[in-house]
C-alpha cells in the first residue's frame, strides 16, 4: 500500500517502486500462466474413445441435443445447423459460437470421445483452452456418461458436416487472453459428478431435477449470477438462490420457484408443461429470451420429460415470502363502465384492451392474461417495458403453429406513456408490480429491437434487413 | 429464359384456393410450388393495430389491392361498344399479395342452396324452359349439394365459421336458416352477437312473419383451433373487415387458417413477385408442361410441372386461359366456345335507416359479417317465382358492417356534400343510423362475357382482359321485388326516415359503384365440353393436367357471397386429384 501512497513525496523513488511493481506483477502473471499451462486440471481423459454408435444412440443423442438446446447458440439464424457463428454478447465483448458439426477441419470432426466429454462437461476444448462460460459446462457437469456418449454419437454421425471456420471473438486484449479463464473454471466450475437427487423414490422428480440442473441448464438464466459471473447456485443443494430469478441481456428471467406472485406459485404442473411444449398456455405466453428455448429445445421434449420438469420445478419452495395475488374487480368494473380516471387507464383502453381485455384476462391461449401474470408483477419491469416498446412474437410450439404477435408500440407511445400504461397494468386487477418511470423506458427504447422480431418463423422475409 | 427445376405441382396465385390446394397436395406427398405475383404479407408485421385500420390507406387508396396502373381490365356494356380501362377501384376489388382477396374480404360465409347448383334443370323442371328469357344461359354445376356438403363443411371448420344451423340432417333448427340445405354438423362456432341495428331488423322481420337468423361469418366468435391445428383469435367487432386485414387473427384468411402449417412443410415452397404469363403446353396441346412467369427482376422464367393449378382471381384465371390458348374462346354471336363464357356479377340495393337520438345504433360496433341478421325467404328458389317472372333472388341483411368515417357515414337524403350542414347532419346521424341491404344473384346471358381486349395492354405488353356486361331485365325485376320486401321490413323497424338506393330499369352497370365485388364465370364447370371449360372436378376438358379453381367456375352467380362455395369446390376438386387423378393422371370425366 505504501509504495502507492508515497511516490508523491519522493519523486526518484516513485519510478523505482513502479518498476518493482511492474516486475512483481509480471512475475505473478507469468507464474499464473505457467501454472495454468502445467496444471490445467479439469479431469477427464482426452484420449478416451467411444465404441461405434448404434442408430438408437444417435437418435437419443439428437433428442438430448434438443434438451440441451445446443442449436440455440451453435446454429446462427439463417445458418446451417450447428455450424456456429452466432454472436453472443458478454460483459467483456462479443463471443461467436463455434462450429460443432463433424467437419474435420473447421468443426469437431477430429474430436475423440474424451475431448468431446471434456468440452461439454468440463469446459476444456481439444487444444486444452478453457471455454468461455457462455458454454454452460457448469450445468453440463451433471450430465450422465450415457447421455454424453449419445450426444457424441449424434454429433459425429447424425449431424451433417459443414465447412465454416470459426469467427474470432471481438474481445480486446488483455481480456482476450484465454488462460485466466482457467482460474475461473478452477474456482467456479463444479466437479463432474452424478447429480445428487433426494432419494424420495419419486422417479419423475429425479428425472426433472436431472434435466433442469443438467442438460436443460435452466439456471444459466434463471439463477442470479455473482459479480464474477458464476451462477450463485447450481442446484437444489445450493440453497434457495437456485432458479430464484436472474437478469441478463436486458431481459428478466423470472423465478422458477414457488413464489405465488412473481414465481411459478400460481401455475400448476400441467400449465407449466403446456407452456414449454406449446409456447403458450391458457393464460400465459412465452416471450423474450425464452422464445428461442421453446423453439429449439422444449417443444421437442417428450410429454414425460416436460411433466418431469414441471413436477421438479413445482417442488421448489419460494425463495422469498409473498402473499398470493388476489383478483380485484375494481379495475374491471371501472373500465367496463367507461371510467378511465388515469392516463394509464385510457392508454390501456386505446392500445391494449382489444386483445388483453378490460378485465385483464386476455383470450385463452391467444392473447395472454395480464391479471395475475408473474411477468408483470416482478420488481424489475424491464422485460415488460421491452415487450411494449419493441413487441414480441410467440414461438411456434409443438402443437401450436400460430405465432401470435404483440406489435411494437415504440412508434406510437412516448416514454412517459409507456411508463403510465405499464404502471397501470402492474397495479390493476390485483397486480402488485408497482410504478415504472419514463427514465427506465428511455434506457430500453434505445436498445436495438434485434432484427425483425415481429415475423412468424416461416415468413420468407425473415432474413431480410428490418424495414 | 431461365429454366427452374421441375416440381410436381405449380399453383398460380396464392390466395384462398391456392392455399387450400397447397395444403391438400402437400399432404398427398407432392412437391408443390406456389407462384404469387405480389409480396409476402402476414398478420405481423403487415396487419398490426392500429395501422390496419387506416381507412385512407386501405379503404380509399386500396393498399391491399392490385395496382391497376400495371394491370387492369377494360369494360364495355355491349358488343358494339368500345371498352375502356377500369382505372379506379369501385365495383370489384382485385386482391394482391399472399392471401389475395382472402385477406380483405368481409368473411360472409354462406353455402349455396341445393337448387343453385342445378339451377337450369331446377328452373326448367319447376317453371318450364320458357320461364327463362331466351338469351339467359344458365347451367348446372355438374356437382350436387349432397356431394359437396362434406367439403362445404370442411371449409367452414377450417375458417372457424360462426353461425347457427337451420337444417341439421333434415331437421329444422330454431334460430337458423330454415331454407338452407341439410348440414351434417352445427357450425364450428356459435354466432357472433348481433349488433343493435341487426337486432331491430330481426324484431321487425319476425313481426312480418319471416325467420331471421345470424349471418354466417368467418369472423370467429371465440378462440378456436381449426383442423390444421391453427388457432384463431376472437372477433371484437372493430368494424374494419372488407378492404382491411384483421389484426385479431379472427377473420379467416389463408394467413390465419392454413399458412402457419403449410409454409412449414418441407415439400412446399412459395415464390413471390412471380407473375405467371402463360401455362405452357406441349406440341399436342393436350398436356401442360408447366408455366412461364416474370420474376422481380423482369426476367422470364420457365417452371416445369406435372400438374398446373390455376388459382388466381376469377378474372385473372380467365385471362391466363385465353393467353395460354387452353380451351376455345367464347363467341357471343354463335354462343360457341367456353373460355370467357357466362361472366356474371351481383346486384345489391341498400336502405339507410335513420333514427332519432334516442336510438343508439353505435355503428362502430360491427364486423364484415358477424353481428348482422339475415332473412333468406327470397333467395334462390325459396319462394314461388311463378307470379314474379324472374329467375334468382337474394338475401336481405339488417345491421351494419362498421362505422368507418369516410365510407360508412350514412346521411339523410338532401344533405349537402360539404360544409356546415353536412357537418351537422353527420354529427346527428352517425350514432343513430343503421341499414338494410339486399344481396341478389345475377344470371348468365349469351352477350355477357370476357375476352382479350384488342387495344389495351398490361405492363408486360400482354392484352388486358375485356368485360362486356350490363344489366338485364330479369335482374331489375329481381332487385325491385327484393327491395320492396326490404323496405317493408325497414318501415316495420319504425325509423324516423329511410332512404333507398336501387338500380332502376334502364340504368347501366356503373363500375364506379361498389356493390358486392363478386365477379364470377369465364372458366365455368359443367357436364359437357360443349358448354363448359371444366368438368365437375374443375379439371380442364382440353388439358387434363390443368385445374382451375375459384369463382371463375360458377356458371352463373348465386344470391349468396361466393367464398363458402369456392372453398367447398376447391376441397372437392383436391380430393378428386388426390384420390383419383394421381393414381391415373388423365381426364376424371370422359367427354
Amino acid at each position: 500500500m505504501n509504495t502507492v501512497a508515497q511516490p508523491r513525496r519522493r519523486g526518484g523513488g516513485a519510478l523505482r517502486a513502479l518498476v518493482i511493481l511492474v516486475v512483481v506483477l509480471v512475475v505473478i502473471v507469468v507464474l499464473a500462466w505457467l501454472a495454468a499451462q502445467l496444471f490445467p486440471g479439469g479431469g477427464g481423459d482426452a484420449s478416451a474413445t467411444a465404441p461405434a454408435p448404434t442408430d438408437e444412440q444417435i437418435k437419443q443423442g439428437e433428442y438430448l441435443a434438443h434438451v440441451a438446446d445446443c442449436a440455440a447458440c451453435h446454429t446462427a439464424p439463417g445458418g446451417k445447423p450447428f455450424a456456429g457463428g452466432l454472436p453472443i454478447g458478454s460483459p467483456i465483448g462479443t463471443i461467436y459460437s463455434s462450429n460443432i458439426t463433424p467437419d474435420p477441419v473447421t468443426g469437431i470432426g477430429k474430436y475423440t470421445y474424451g475431448q468431446f466429454e471434456r468440452a461439454v462437461r468440463r469446459g476444456i476444448n481439444a487444444a486444452g483452452h478453457t471455454l468461455y462460460p457462455a458454454m454452460p459446462y457448469p450445468s453440463y457437469a451433471k450430465v450422465s456418461d450415457q447421455d454424453i456418449q449419445a450426444l457424441y454419437a449424434y454429433f459425429m454421425h447424425g449431424v451433417a458436416p459443414v465447412t465454416q471456420p470459426n469467427r474470432a471473438d471481438d474481445i480486446g486484449w488483455p481480456l482476450s487472453m484465454r488462460w485466466p479463464l482457467t482460474y475461473w473454471r478452477w474456482l467456479f466450475a463444479p466437479k463432474v459428478t452424478p447429480i445428487e437427487t433426494t432419494s424420495t423414490g419419486d422417479v419423475a422428480l429425479a428425472r426433472g431435477q436431472y434435466l433442469v440442473e443438467g442438460l436443460g441448464h435452466c439456471g444459466a438464466c434463471h439463477t442470479p449470477r455473482a459479480a464474477t459471473l458464476q451462477e450463485t447456485a447450481l442446484g437444489t443443494g445450493d440453497g434457495t438462490a437456485y432458479l430464484s430469478g436472474g437478469e441478463g441481456d436486458n431481459w428478466i428471467a423470472p423465478s422458477l420457484r414457488g413464489e405465488p406472485a412473481t414465481g411459478l406459485g400460481s401455475m400448476d404442473e400441467e400449465e407449466l408443461a403446456t407452456l414449454l411444449k406449446s409456447g403458450r398456455s391458457a393464460r400465459s405466453a412465452i416471450f423474450g429470451g425464452m422464445s428461442d428455448v421453446v423453439l429449439h429445445s422444449t417443444r421437442y421434449m417428450s410429454d414425460q420429460d416436460l411433466a418431469a420438469i414441471a413436477h421438479f420445478l413445482k417442488s421448489l419452495p419460494p425463495a422469498r415470502q409473498e402473499a398470493p395475488l388476489v383478483y380485484d374487480m375494481a379495475t374491471r368494473k371501472a373500465l367496463y363502465e367507461g371510467k378511465a380516471d388515469s392516463a394509464g387507464a385510457l392508454l390501456y383502453i386505446n392500445n391494449c384492451a382489444a386483445c388483453h381485455r378490460t378485465d385483464g384476462h386476455g383470450y385463452n391461449a391467444v392473447f395472454p392474461a395480464l391479471a395475475g401474470n408473474p411477468a408483470v408483477n416482478g420488481d424489475n419491469a424491464d422485460s415488460v417495458i421491452r415487450l411494449v416498446l419493441h413487441g414480441g412474437t410467440m414461438p411456434a410450439g409443438r402443437d401450436a403453429p400460430t405465432q401470435f404477435t404483440m406489435p411494437a408500440f415504440r412508434g406510437r407511445l412516448s416514454d412517459q406513456q409507456v411508463a403510465e400504461v405499464i404502471t397501470f397494468v402492474r397495479s390493476s386487477w390485483g397486480n402488485r408490480g408497482g410504478a415504472v418511470n419514463a427514465q427506465q423506458v428511455a434506457r430500453l427504447r434505445s436498445l436495438p429491437p434485434g432484427g425483425q422480431p415481429l415475423m412468424s418463423g416461416f415468413d420468407p422475409r425473415a432474413g431480410e434487413p428490418p424495414r | 429464359m431461365i429454366r427452374m427445376k421441375p416440381v410436381d405441382v405449380v399453383i398460380v396465385g396464392f390466395g384462398w384456393t391456392g392455399a387450400i390446394m397447397g395444403a391438400e397436395l402437400t399432404e398427398a406427398g407432392l412437391n408443390v410450388l406456389a407462384l404469387e405475383r405480389g409480396n409476402y404479407r402476414d398478420t405481423s408485421p403487415d396487419f398490426i393495430y392500429p395501422r390496419n385500420a387506416d381507412e385512407l390507406a386501405f379503404g380509399i387508396r386500396g393498399d391491399l389491392f392490385q395496382p391497376l396502373a400495371r394491370e387492369t381490365i377494360t369494360v364495355r356494356h355491349g358488343l358494339n361498344d368500345t371498352a375502356v380501362p377500369y382505372r379506379q377501384y369501385g365495383s370489384f376489388l382485385f386482391g394482391n399479395n399472399v392471401g389475395g382477396a382472402g385477406v380483405h374480404w368481409n368473411g360472409q360465409h354462406y353455402r349455396p342452396s341445393p337448387e343453385d347448383l342445378e339451377l337450369e334443370s331446377h328452373i326448367a323442371q319447376r317453371y318450364g324452359r320458357k320461364f327463362m328469357p331466351e338469351d339467359m344461359q344458365i347451367q348446372d354445376y355438374g356437382v350436387t349439394y349432397d356431394e359437396l356438403e362434406p367439403f362445404l363443411e370442411h371449409f367452414e371448420y377450417v375458417c372457424g365459421t360462426s353461425g347457427k344451423a337451420g337444417n341439421l340432417n333434415g331437421s329444422l333448427q330454431e334460430g337458423g336458416n330454415p331454407f338452407e340445405g341439410p348440414r351434417k354438423r352445427e357450425y364450428p362456432n356459435p354466432p357472433v352477437r348481433s349488433n343493435y341495428g341487426a337486432g331491430l331488423f330481426a324484431d321487425a322481420a319476425r313481426a312480418l312473419g319471416y325467420k331471421p337468423f345470424p349471418q354466417p361469418s368467418a369472423n370467429a366468435s371465440q378462440v378456436y383451433t381449426n383442423p390444421y391445428g391453427v388457432r384463431l383469435g376472437p372477433c371484437n367487432l372493430c368494424g374494419y373487415c372488407e378492404r382491411f386485414s384483421c389484426y385479431m387473427y379472427s377473420k379467416a384468411s389463408p394467413q390465419t387458417t392454413i399458412l402457419p402449417v403449410l409454409l412449414r412443410r418441407p415439400n412446399f415452397s412459395l415464390r413471390t413477385q412471380s407473375h405467371v404469363t402463360r401455362v405452357n403446353l406441349d406440341s399436342t396441346r393436350k398436356r401442360a408442361t408447366g408455366v412461364t412467369y416474370i420474376d422481380a427482376q423482369g426476367q422470364e422464367v420457365e417452371q416445369p410441372a406435372d400438374l398446373v393449378i390455376v388459382a388466381a382471381f376469377q378474372m385473372h384465371n380467365v385471362r391466363l386461359m385465353l393467353l395460354s390458348g387452353i380451351g376455345a374462346p367464347y363467341d357471343p354471336v354463335t354462343g360457341k366456345g367456353v373460355i370467357g363464357k357466362n361472366y356474371a356479377y351481383q346486384m345489391m340495393s341498400s336502405i339507410s335507416v335513420f333514427y332519432d337520438r334516442d336510438v343508439a345504433i353505435n355503428p362502430f360496433i360491427g364486423a364484415g359479417s358477424g353481428g348482422n341478421v339475415i332473412i333468406d325467404e327470397f333467395n334462390s328458389d325459396h319462394f314461388d317465382h311463378g307470379p314474379h317472372g324472374f329467375v334468382g333472388g337474394g338475401y336481405i341483411l339488417g345491421g351494419q358492417t362498421g362505422g368507418r368515417p369516410i365510407q360508412q357515414l350514412l346521411l339523410p337524403p338532401g344533405t349537402p356534400a360539404w360544409g356546415e350542414k353536412w357537418k351537422r347532419a353527420a354529427k346527428e346521424s352517425y350514432l343513430h343510423t343503421t341499414g338494410v341491404q339486399t344481396h341478389g344473384s345475377v344470371m348468365a346471358y349469351r352477350d355477357r362475357y370476357l375476352d382479350l381486349d384488342p387495344t389495351y395492354k398490361d405492363a408486360f405488353g400482354l392484352p388486358l382482359l375485356r368485360m362486356t356486361f350490363d344489366w338485364h331485365d330479369n335482374e331489375y325485376k329481381m332487385t325491385k321485388f327484393l327491395t320492396d320486401r326490404a323496405q317493408e321490413i325497414a318501415n316495420q323497424m319504425k325509423p324516423r326516415q329511410t332512404s333507398a338506393t336501387v338500380r332502376q330499369p334502364g340504368s347501366h352497370y356503373d363500375v364506379r359503384q361498389y356493390q358486392t365485388t363478386h365477379t364470377t364465370g369465364g372458366v365455368i364447370q359443367g357436364a359437357s365440353p360443349e358448354t363448359s371449360a371444366l368438368n365437375r372436378y374443375q379439371q380442364s376438358w382440353d388439358v387434363p393436367n390443368v385445374f382451375v379453381t375459384g369463382a371463375s367456375a360458377f356458371p352463373q352467380n348465386i344470391g349468396y357471397n361466393p367464398t363458402g362455395l369456392i372453398g367447398g369446390l376447391t376441397y372437392w376438386s383436391a380430393k378428386a386429384i388426390r384420390e383419383t387423378y394421381l393414381k391415373h393422371p388423365g381426364p376424371l370425366v370422359q367427354a
